[in-house]
């Protein structure tokens, strides 16, 4: 008898890893993340050079068996340097959007459920930081604080806060009216408890695709400031950088800016092919 | 109708301010001291004293800022350039016309092309076509931008000599970097609008108009893509901001002497006025773009028109 319950029970989760798991362009993209990830963490037993090993008389190699993606114009090999530098990639986009994401669910949670003059306030600012384009606002906040990691990650992740703080405003506004938040309240439960507790977690699900696109964004926008010049500077091996580097190498060492090129746009397609399997899951006019 | 352009003409007002509002107090947070900077390491204290005094540094933020927006909204003058020392105004006059005009016209290859993709994969679900236009759409919202204009010049400036790798000139300087900047916006709008499609596609009227006869042809452009449209607007409008925000990377790849590259050349050179004047003028397009977006969703659906126009009727006057 209660294993006959057990197996009813089907929570919420469950379901949607049942409808993603079916998705193979999903699938597709989290086994590459997954991948990704790994060579990143052991990037160190992978790697056949040292990422900033200069070897002057190998410069400007052609990809070869040596090299699998050729050497730079210092000679470093361009294959280490771009396992190192999904490390640098990676962790921008995965550490910026959470603390998008945190900062902006809590302050989009509040605003949404108090409603009221603050909310009219608040909504104000945001309405005027997105009426410019997102990069630009990313710009004007790295300019600000200088180039560098932690710089450019806390440009980007200040930059997400508005977008984050609507989405999750709008659902929770959705709820506000439901019968399970009028019984918390009709049991004394503190507001900070219904906000956390009752209201969040029945208003988080658009913020967590949007949490998967906005890695996705991130990256590239990571690396299109590391580009100009603003974002990760240039020894290190971030993507972006690389390519700013390498860009004056375009007539005869084509190669040089086709890899890491190549490695952003594959580790952006597998996570919007994640991104967009995962609100197929959550949206409910598809289930089943 | 003019009532509603009217008020959210007004409502641009608040917003331009705190545009600038904004990026005057963020770039008020650079740490350093523009005045020995412009001087340099032999300056003596009394020169940079003069020239604090001089630029107005020696004032406090809200008097700087007041000064700033009345200069900028009174004489339309945003202060000169700490390396130059022209005026930023007019660089910036000089060179809107190039990124205005490259944006309008990637702005118009994103419109078209992404809503025939869109069209293609909405009317051919599930079969060849559908999943071809889907897969250009996936691939081209993951490249980055600038890495794109790179391979396009690679293909068709180096390999193939067909076309310029940068510069200005005629028409053909033109079409790498449009393609360049136009590739996120048709990939958005493709994918916007093939689901806008789908939604439409089996509405009774549809079926109607199938029913009574009509050209496919006929079908997707007068049945289906007027009811198709809003959500596409909406990402269109979203793509304007791709647009006027990468003008400052396709520039430097593409070397054109837009607002982009004077940005750029600001950015490196730390020539803060410049980057300040060159984001605002950039912020203020791109919001008077929403603007029309906005007026344009009143054209295109005669319900939000209809809601407006009922209003005024109802307070009495017949303004609309």
């Amino acid at each position: 008898m209660a294993k006959q319950m057990r197996i009813k029970r089907n929570s919420q989760f469950l379901d949607i890893m049942h409808r993603l798991s079916k998705n193979k362009a999903a699938m597709a993209g989290l086994v590459l993340i997954i991948i990704e990830v790994l060579l990143a963490v052991f990037a160190k037993f992978i790697v056949p050079y040292d990422w900033n090993a200069i070897d002057i008389a190998n410069a400007n190699s052609f990809p070869s068996l040596q090299h699998l993606m050729g050497t730079d114009e210092l000679g470093r090999d361009i294959f280490s340097r771009i396992i190192y530098g999904a490390r640098y990639s990676l962790s921008i986009g995965i550490f910026a959007t959470l603390i998008t994401t945190v900062i902006g669910t809590f302050i989009g949670a509040v605003v949404g459920y108090y409603g009221g003059t603050f909310d009219n306030i608040i909504m104000r600012i945001l309405d005027v930081i997105q009426a410019m384009p997102p990069i630009l606002f990313n710009i004007c906040i790295a300019t600000a604080l200088g180039s560098g990691f932690m710089n450019t990650l806390v440009a980007l992740a200040v930059g997400g806060i508005p977008g984050a703080v609507r989405l999750v405003r709008g659902s929770v506004m959705s709820i506000r009216k439901v019968e399970y938040l009028e019984s918390a309240d009709s049991i004394n439960c503190s507001k900070m408890r219904t906000i956390f507790v009752h209201v969040l977690p029945n208003a988080i699900s658009p913020s967590i695709v949007s949490a998967t696109m906005n890695v996705a964004n991130l990256i590239l926008t990571a690396a299109s400031l590391s580009f100009i010049g603003l974002g990760v500077q240039a020894p290190t091996p971030e993507w972006g950088a690389m390519l700013s580097a390498s860009r004056n190498y375009i007539r005869n060492y084509p190669y040089m800016v086709l890899f890491p090129g190549l490695a952003i746009a594959i580790t952006v397609l597998a996570l919007n092919m994640l991104g967009d399997g995962l609100r197929d899951a959550l949206d409910p006019k598809l289930k089943d | 109708m003019a009532k509603y352009i009217v008020k959210r003409l007004l409502w641009m007002i608040p917003i331009v301010l705190g545009i600038v509002l904004l990026i005057f107090t963020i770039m008020h947070l650079v740490p350093g001291d523009p005045a020995r900077m412009i001087l340099g390491v032999t300056a003596t204290p009394e020169e940079i004293e003069a020239l604090r005094h001089k630029l107005g540094l020696d004032q406090s933020f809200f008097v700087q800022l007041a000064n700033y927006i009345s200069g900028l909204f009174f004489h339309f003058d945003m202060g000169n350039s700490y390396v130059t020392g022209v005026s930023i105004t007019q660089d910036v006059l000089s060179r809107l016309p190039r990124t205005f005009g490259l944006g309008m016209i990637s702005m118009l290859v994103s419109f078209v092309l992404g809503i025939l993709l869109g069209i293609l994969a909405g009317t051919h679900q599930n079969r060849w076509q559908d999943r071809m236009c889907m897969i250009i759409a996936l691939v081209g919202v993951s490249m980055p931008a600038f890495w794109l204009a790179l391979m396009l010049v690679l293909l068709f400036a180096v390999k193939l000599q067909w076309l310029p790798a940068g510069g200005m000139g005629s028409l053909k300087y033109y079409i790498l970097p449009a393609l360049a900047s136009s590739f996120g916006g048709i990939a958005g709008i493709a994918r916007q609008t093939r689901s806008s499609v789908l939604e439409v596609i089996r509405a009774d009227y549809v079926t109607t108009a199938r029913s009574k006869g009509l050209k496919e042809k006929e079908v997707v452009l007068k049945h289906i893509l007027p009811n198709a449209l809003i959500p596409i607007i909406t990402v269109a409008g979203a793509s304007f901001a791709g647009v006027f925000g990468g003008s400052i990377i396709i520039e430097t790849v593409f070397s054109i002497n837009g607002i982009g590259l004077y940005m750029m050349s600001g950015i490196t050179s730390r020539d803060y006025p410049v980057v300040q004047g060159c984001v605002v003028i950039l912020g203020i397009i791109f919001s008077l773009c929403m603007l029309l977006v906005d007026i344009a969703y009143a054209f295109v659906d005669p319900r939000i028109k209809a809601q407006y126009e009922g209003e005024s009727k109802k307070k009495g006057g017949a303004k609309a």
